[in-house]
């Protein structure tokens, strides 16, 4: 290689470096400034604040925590109450967006026209906005515990959030669910045995009717002869609140609504683009060869659909995951509120946490794509 | 005949089998349930007039829309001087004038427009606003709000990203790996965390990266944050572009003998920019309603705005926070709205050329 500036291999290796070098001198300089900036301010660096005592008390623990527990405890308190209601979020969502996706291309005016209000008042408006709604104009104002609201018998709704009666184990619980899990293991291995058979030998056999009975009735059974094997312990009236029973926070109630109701516009108008996507001609060539409706949403326009609508999905999902943090506005304790709020505010350890916290989004972001695109693998057209 | 035509409208639309008809009134009922009871809240026994508080008591009363009206300048400009207030709306009108001709696609000069737009007027706007001229008299940030402050943020998000974004996106889709993996990581990066998280940097770890002595108030800090979150955006609905021009237009401009910015310049960016129009308009929307996010670290934006007024006790009432909010929702909505039907009718224009 000669040195000259007219060789192309010359001029990028020469920006190559460039690019390399401002980069790694920007890096430094933030580095040492840092450095200076925590030096003058007698501020500690590193992990070891991890392990002191945190000293605050958090409303919603998944997982065993009290006051005297470690500021990395705190951490771990917070990241499970992210993933529960983003987990919970995503399913909803998820399903709430394929109805009024396919409500939107509905035949019925009434329902299109529904689903359309519904998408285009529910995206045009900021999340953040839609949570202080939820949580400050309809929760909070409801009535307090005393006067509760009844949702279903047992369950009650008040400015206290949601109260409903406590699922607790029975001496049967293990026989009931180890029943449970053989029949569903039984079901998925008689669901593959009859699909194959019916590729082999082209004949049906009743899987849906036989892998019901097995699904209920060999957990039934152990149900009728052993004893119920789970008990509802109802929450009481206590002095000011109910006592006893499973609690869900008012804060929780209005997160998991908003994330869900906004995602779910997004993901509606996804469904509707990837069914509108399969051409017209393909449910004509089903309906000839003589499939039901059903038969063609389920066996033609679906399987064709989803190879458009999960990109977009997965990109849907993560934005649901990322807005989750928008919790630390209502007060729900997640990652965002306890750890690069509560924690920073206590330690003043800046750097450390908010590269925790980001770190933690930038991994569930990575593992959800990576498992997205093994989903979308095994949609995509097979090639020959 | 017209009741004919009404019963066979009906009998297609609504009521075209059994299971369409059950769906139909079960929304009919939701619809009903839900409709009247808002109407009545907004409108009919809702509160229209009064001085304070006092009017919006009572049992049965909905909406209190004084509250709304006595407000209209805070919800505006915030604490900004009310004295001063005309240099907002002239800063605002100045980007009106240059925004109106940009968005209809037959004026002509859109490159000069463009230039104004991004270059001059953010300048005249800055010294109009903020006043840190001799001869005009400094407002400071802390006293600007509400929607002006929603305004600065997403235009600044915008109009910086704007060229940041346009770098990234061909730093991704170039050949050599070194600046690929960089634009990558970058990019990346800023996609996979939530825009709190990078809010809270702004505001609490951006301050010991910089010097001593440099001092940055809440506002700049935030808008560094919002303007390198927003270009790592703009940056994958411009590779989109890039990836829609047909290879044939790169070619050809190299066979021509163009350098690799000649050919970007002015062969593949002008192709590429207009055909991820409606992509820039939606991160547009998608940044205007991300801005809200501002008040969690202490700015106050249109929506913090609303809900200072709201701890206001001349004016707190039960029905306050759902008046304030219904109100706010109605602003972002009628600015989201019409953006979105802006990037439709161009996405149209588009593909106007596809349609036969």
């Amino acid at each position: 290689m000669r040195w000259s500036w007219t060789d192309p291999r010359m001029r990028a290796l020469v920006w190559q470096v460039a690019a390399l070098a401002a980069t790694l001198v920007t890096l430094w300089y933030f580095a040492a400034m840092a450095h200076q900036n925590l030096a003058r301010q007698h501020i500690a660096t590193g992990f070891g604040f991890l392990d002191n005592t945190a000293g605050f008390g958090v409303v919603q623990t998944l997982i065993p925590y009290s006051e005297e527990s470690s500021y990395g405890r705190a951490f771990l308190v917070g990241l499970c109450n992210t993933l529960l209601v983003a987990a919970l979020g995503t399913v909803f969502a998820v399903m709430l967006g394929f109805v009024v996706g396919v409500a939107r291309l509905s035949t019925n005016w009434l329902i299109a026209r529904l689903a359309t209000v519904y998408v285009e008042t529910l995206r045009n408006i900021p999340l953040l906005l839609q949570l202080f709604f939820w949580y400050f104009a309809i929760l909070q104002p409801l009535p307090g515990p005393r006067d509760s609201l009844t949702l279903l018998p047992g369950i009650f709704l008040s400015n206290r959030g949601i109260v409903m009666p406590a699922v607790e184990t029975t001496p049967s619980t293990a026989a009931f669910v180890l029943c449970l899990l053989t029949a569903i293991a039984a079901a998925i291995f008689i669901g593959r045995w009859a699909k194959a058979r019916k590729l082999r030998t082209g004949e049906s056999f009743p899987t849906l009717i036989v892998n019901a009975v097995i699904i209920i009735g060999l957990p039934g059974l152990v149900w009728l002869i052993a004893s119920a094997a789970f008990a509802l312990a109802p929450p009481v009236m206590g002095k000011f609140n109910f006592e006893g029973g499973w609690r869900v926070l008012p804060e929780f109630l209005a997160l998991l609504l908003g994330l869900t109701l906004y995602t779910a516009a997004f993901i509606a108008e996804i469904v509707r683009a990837g069914i509108q996507s399969v051409g017209r001609g393909q449910t004509e060539a089903a309906h000839a060869l003589g499939l039901s409706s059903g038969q063609t949403l389920r066996l033609v326009t679906v399987p064709q659909a989803l190879r458009v609508i999960v990109p977009p999905l997965t990109s849907q999902i993560l934005n649901l995951i990322k807005n989750s943090s928008l919790a630390v506005a209502i007060g729900y304790p997640d990652l965002v509120s306890v750890f690069a709020g509560t924690v920073l505010n206590q330690t003043g350890q800046a750097i450390e946490v908010i590269a925790i916290t980001m770190a933690v989004y930038l991994i569930i972001s990575l593992a959800i794509s990576f498992a997205m695109n093994l989903y979308n693998a095994r949609v995509a057209i097979v090639g020959r | 005949m017209t009741v004919n035509a009404a019963v066979k409208w009906l009998k297609r639309n609504l009521f075209s089998s059994w299971w369409n008809g059950a769906l139909t009134l079960l929304v009919l009922y939701i619809v009903w349930s839900a409709i009247p009871p808002f109407l009545d809240w907004a409108i009919v026994h809702a509160v229209w007039s009064g001085e304070g508080r006092e009017a919006c008591l009572g049992p049965g009363k909905g909406a209190c829309w004084p509250f709304i009206f006595a407000n209209l300048d805070q919800f505006a400009y915030g604490r900004y001087p009310a004295e001063l207030r005309w240099r907002v709306d002239l800063a605002f009108l100045l980007g009106l004038a240059g925004l109106v001709p940009m968005l209809i696609p037959r004026v002509p000069a859109k490159l000069w427009n463009l230039g104004y737009l991004v270059v001059a007027w953010p300048m005249i706007a800055i010294v109009l606003i903020a006043g840190d001229r001799p001869g005009l008299v400094g407002v400071d940030t802390d006293l600007w709000g509400g929607l002006l402050v929603t305004l600065i943020v997403a235009i600044t998000g915008i109009v910086a990203s704007f060229p940041l974004g346009i770098l990234l996106a061909l730093g991704r889709r170039s050949e050599m790996p070194v600046i690929r993996t960089l634009s990558i990581v970058f990019i990346e990066f800023w996609r996979g965390v939530p825009l709190v998280t990078v809010l809270f940097m702004a505001s609490v770890m951006l301050p010991l990266f910089l010097p001593q002595g440099v001092h940055l108030d809440n506002l700049l800090r935030c808008l560094v944050g919002v303007a390198l979150f927003s270009s790592a955006y703009m940056a994958e609905v411009v590779r989109g572009g890039l990836q829609a021009v047909p290879r044939g237009q790169y070619e050809a401009a190299r066979a021509l003998g163009l350098s690799y910015w000649q050919t970007m310049g002015l062969i593949v960016l002008p192709q590429a920019l207009r055909s991820v129009i409606p992509g820039i308009v939606n991160t547009f929307i998608g940044l205007f309603k991300d801005t809200t996010l501002v008040l969690i670290v202490g700015l106050f934006d249109f929506l913090g705005q609303v809900r200072i007024q709201l701890s206001d006790m001349h004016w707190s009432t039960p029905q306050g926070a759902a008046t304030g909010y219904v109100f706010a929702a109605l602003v972002y909505w009628v600015f989201c709205f019409g953006m979105s039907r802006y990037s439709v009718f161009m996405e149209k224009r588009l593909n106007a050329g596809q349609i036969r």
